[in-house]
């Protein structure tokens, strides 16, 4: 059976990469004495993946990792027991039973996340709230999206499916997913060359909120929660 | 929650953050203010390497079971970081507290490795701690050393307070007690030294003074303070199986070089190789009981998670009980995806069998350490290894399906020949040959012999510390020499060899024979800009060599030099048990390729039964 973990990552441990992320995991579960599936073979690896990789200096409030379980659990109580062998900065928050489906892994259904943005160090100028409505009034934001192998220019504004100004903060709810994947930092980056702010006077602190799958019809987007599509477990 | 002593901004700007943050599993936190002596632990290299070291864990779990002391870790900054320090003035901190580790009662440093010696005084230098003893103030931590270069501390002794010599689960107590007794008495450093020079196993340097005679040579060694004795006398735990041992090993998070439980199933080694130091300084050969080793097994997989479980001693095969314990690991742990690590392993039909089992045997490969390639060598060096169990050892590899072999060697070896060195591209490819008596369809392709060579570095306290060394020129010409024959060898496209950089091994040679006066160069070496030594990308040898130049010390005098039987060592004040009468003996047998029984075999009376157990005692009760 397939059991979806949400957890919190915050504090120092934003310093620590996905990798690391995945091996704390892996070690976490031998010491909750969680009933993980193994693959075969010489070298048998714990079933387990995570829904999105968090980059290195985020937080978190919604990260997700799906496993396959050889045994039911409590969900209470597995929470606990992985609570109290965790350390501080990662905290697990549920741990729930999902459908075996293959397609219906976290990483396959993730459709979009939000972030939550501040400014760490630098300033913003003092009208940037309207500086910032203006920048999302535009129909079409095109920027230059750079990968490993090429880049290419991409309009950006399609994949902000939401904002929000927080007294000094902005939310954000973007595109998220194997097809299209909008990065927070690439949205402020790009607000900042629009408003003529020089490229590392001002940094931001991005924190992730949630994840969700789109489970809308006929191409219109009704996006839930990953923690949602599962069912706690009791016994 | 805990603040971080570095900014996010460099932390962000570094490679590998979670090296500087601490919070990892089972890492301890305590309250300052409780704590009467706070411990700054430190191995002087990357976090990856530090954290991989198994002394370090064993004395942070015993210092942190004490309720009055707090001890906390500390590694080097990689250069990206070294650079922002003193860029920015930030001074070193602990990674529990992330407090600057100025503020501890103790700084201790465990020297494992001559290479590092640099990186001692960029952990002084970034703690903002005078690099002289000689310099420090009431106010500044004790600095102590320890570790398997303390058993000769002189090229380091301008910066330590105190050395312990031996293993640190006998006296610290008593030291941590004297100091908190002295703390806070308003009296002085030197008094708090004077105490510490009594307890026994500690070498306070600056009580000590030493005369040189005209050639270079040691003319004398004499206490300068009537606290200090004449004879500081190595300390070593008799009943292992009761010592404390880690049961809650910190679990790093980025992937340490040893990421993985370890058993520590004996310390010392029966063997009695000549080159090897930590053969003789840890005699004699202590081991703990396996039933203990069991239950050790089980706790620390449960409270690390580890994946990976592996055995650590010198000489495994040597261990009474390794066919239980590994039995018993592979019964008990295999089917719960943990693999099991069996380094050091003599290849026979036992340890064949357990590898089968916890490897795969297509893609691993075996390892042979014959440490020379002639049979006169290996008897000049006591090996007790000859070419049949190599190859028997390599066939019986080979027909159970193997086809890699890795093989170590020495080259530089006291009264070594052409023909010794010749030897070793010879044995490799009489190893390759016996893979290919295997019929055609039988086996699995073409073999992979890979031999690699290091260059023989005489150690204090071993057989060979009388021996000379060679130039860095001399040891290039040593390995192409090797390099030739490998050519002309039958098997040569099956057979691969690698040598080391010699000239790390003459900056070894001077640090690991030298005298007080070697500390000049360290910290001139460290003044031009050396750091990180052991690290290829970072290893200057032309600043050392400036070094050398700039202070006036020679090379050769530490080693070309042939020392003579009477000559006095700088490290001959420290007493490890085992006799320099026993090891002048082995000097002349090895001269002669002698070979010495082990200590199962037969009792060379090398005085380590001073001790009162281990294998000295076996069957004896």
């Amino acid at each position: 059976m397939k059991a979806r973990i949400k957890f919190r990552k915050y504090g120092a441990l934003r310093f620590i990469g996905h990798l690391d992320v995945m091996r704390f995991f892996q070690k976490l579960m031998r010491r909750a004495d969680i009933p993980i599936a193994f693959t075969g073979g010489y070298s048998p690896h714990m079933i387990m993946s995570f829904a999105s990789p968090l980059g290195i200096g985020l937080t978190s409030d919604g990260e997700y990792l799906d496993i396959e379980l050889t045994a039911p659990v409590d969900s209470r109580e597995a929470v606990e027991r992985m609570n109290a062998e965790c350390v501080e900065g990662i905290e697990v928050m549920s741990i729930c039973q999902i459908p075996d489906e293959k397609k219906m892994t976290g990483m396959t259904i993730l459709a979009a996340a939000d972030y939550l943005i501040s400014v760490k160090s630098g300033s913003l100028p003092d009208n940037w709230k309207n500086a910032f409505t203006d920048f999302m009034a535009r129909e079409e934001i095109w920027v230059v999206k750079q990968t490993k192998r090429s880049e290419r220019e991409v309009d950006i504004r399609p994949l902000v499916y939401g904002w929000e100004i927080q007294e000094d903060k902005i939310c954000l709810r973007l595109a998220a997913g194997s097809t299209d994947n909008l990065k927070p930092d690439l949205v402020m980056e790009t607000f900042c060359s629009m408003c003529g702010i020089p490229a590392g006077t001002v940094s931001f602190s991005y924190h992730r909120l949630e994840m969700y799958a789109d489970v809308g019809k006929d191409g219109s987007r009704t996006l839930v929660t990953l923690e949602s599509l599962g069912q706690d477990m009791t016994m | 929650m805990r603040k971080l002593a570095l900014r996010d901004e460099i932390l962000l700007n570094i490679e590998k953050p979670a090296r500087y943050i601490g919070g990892e599993v089972n890492s301890v936190m305590k309250d300052k203010e409780k704590v009467d002596i706070r411990f700054a632990m430190c191995f002087p290299d990357v976090y990856e390497i530090g954290m991989s070291h198994l002394g370090i864990q064993i004395l942070y779990d015993m210092f942190n079971r004490r309720d009055d002391v707090w001890c906390e870790r500390v590694y080097s900054p990689w250069t990206d970081l070294d650079k922002v320090m003193r860029e920015q003035s930030i001074p070193l901190f602990a990674l529990e507290s992330q407090d600057p580790v100025r503020e501890f009662d103790f700084l201790g440093i465990t020297i494992q490795f001559e290479m590092c010696y640099t990186n001692i005084l960029q952990i002084l230098d970034l703690s903002r701690i005078p690099l002289h003893a000689s310099e420090r103030s009431e106010e500044y931590p004790i600095v102590i050393g320890g570790g398997p270069c303390s058993y000769n501390p002189e090229p380091l002794a301008d910066f330590f307070d105190i050395f312990y010599i031996g293993e640190g689960e006998m006296v610290y107590d008593e030291l941590l007690d004297v100091y908190k007794e002295w703390k806070g008495s308003g009296r002085s450093r030197k008094e708090f030294l004077e105490r510490a020079s009594e307890i026994e196993g500690l070498y306070v340097p600056q009580f000590y003074d030493a005369a040189y005679n005209e050639d270079g040579t040691l003319l004398s060694f004499t206490p300068n303070n009537t606290h200090a004795p004449a004879r500081v006398k190595k300390q070593i735990v008799m009943a292992v199986t009761d010592s404390p041992y880690p049961m809650k090993p910190v679990v790093p998070f980025i992937k340490a070089t040893q990421d993985r439980v370890v058993l520590e199933i004996q310390r010392g080694c029966i063997r009695g190789c000549r080159f090897c130091q930590a053969g003789m300084i840890y005699r004699p050969t202590r081991e703990r009981d396996v039933e203990k080793l069991k239950e050790y097994a089980r706790t620390m997989l449960k409270t690390t998670g580890h994946e990976e479980i592996s055995l650590s001693s010198l000489s495994s095969s040597d261990y009474s009980d390794l066919k239980e314990l590994v039995m018993f690991l592979i019964n008990e742990f295999k089917d719960k995806g943990i693999n099991i690590s069996l380094p050091s392993l003599r290849i026979d039909a036992f340890s064949l069998d357990v590898m089968s089992r916890v490897q795969d045997i297509r893609k691993s490969s075996l390892t042979f350490a014959p440490e020379a390639g002639s049979q006169r060598m290996r008897d000049v060096i006591n090996k007790g290894l000859s070419e049949e169990d190599i190859l028997d050892g390599a066939g019986q590899a080979f027909e159970g399906g193997w086809s890699k072999v890795k093989l170590y060697f020495m080259l530089g070896l006291p009264t070594e020949t052409e023909e010794d060195m010749r030897e070793i591209a010879r044995l490799s490819d009489r190893v390759a040959r016996r893979y290919y008596e295997i019929p055609k369809e039988q086996r699995n392709g073409k073999c992979q012999i890979t031999a690699s060579s290091s260059f023989f570095v005489p150690k204090p306290f071993t057989p060979f510390q009388w021996s000379p060394m060679f130039s860095a020129e001399e040891y290039a010409r040593r390995a192409s020499i090797v390099k030739d024959e490998f050519q002309a060898q039958l098997n040569r496209k099956s057979l691969k060899y690698n040598w080391h950089d010699a000239k790390t091994t003459v900056l070894e040679g001077v640090m690991a024979r030298g005298d007080r006066r070697v500390s000049r160069v360290v910290e001139e070496a460290y003044r031009l800009g050396c750091l990180f030594d052991s690290w290829t990308e970072c290893f200057r040898n032309d600043l050392w060599m400036q070094a050398f130049e700039n202070t006036g010390v020679d090379i050769d005098v530490y080693n070309l030099r042939q020392r003579g039987a009477d000559e006095l060592f700088p490290w001959d004040f420290i007493d490890i048990g085992v006799s320099r009468k026993f090891l002048y003996r082995e000097w002349e047998k090895a001269v002669n390729g002698e070979v010495t029984p082990n200590c199962r075999m037969q009792c060379s009376g090398c005085g380590a039964a001073s001790f009162g157990g281990g294998v000295c005692y076996e069957g004896k009760n």
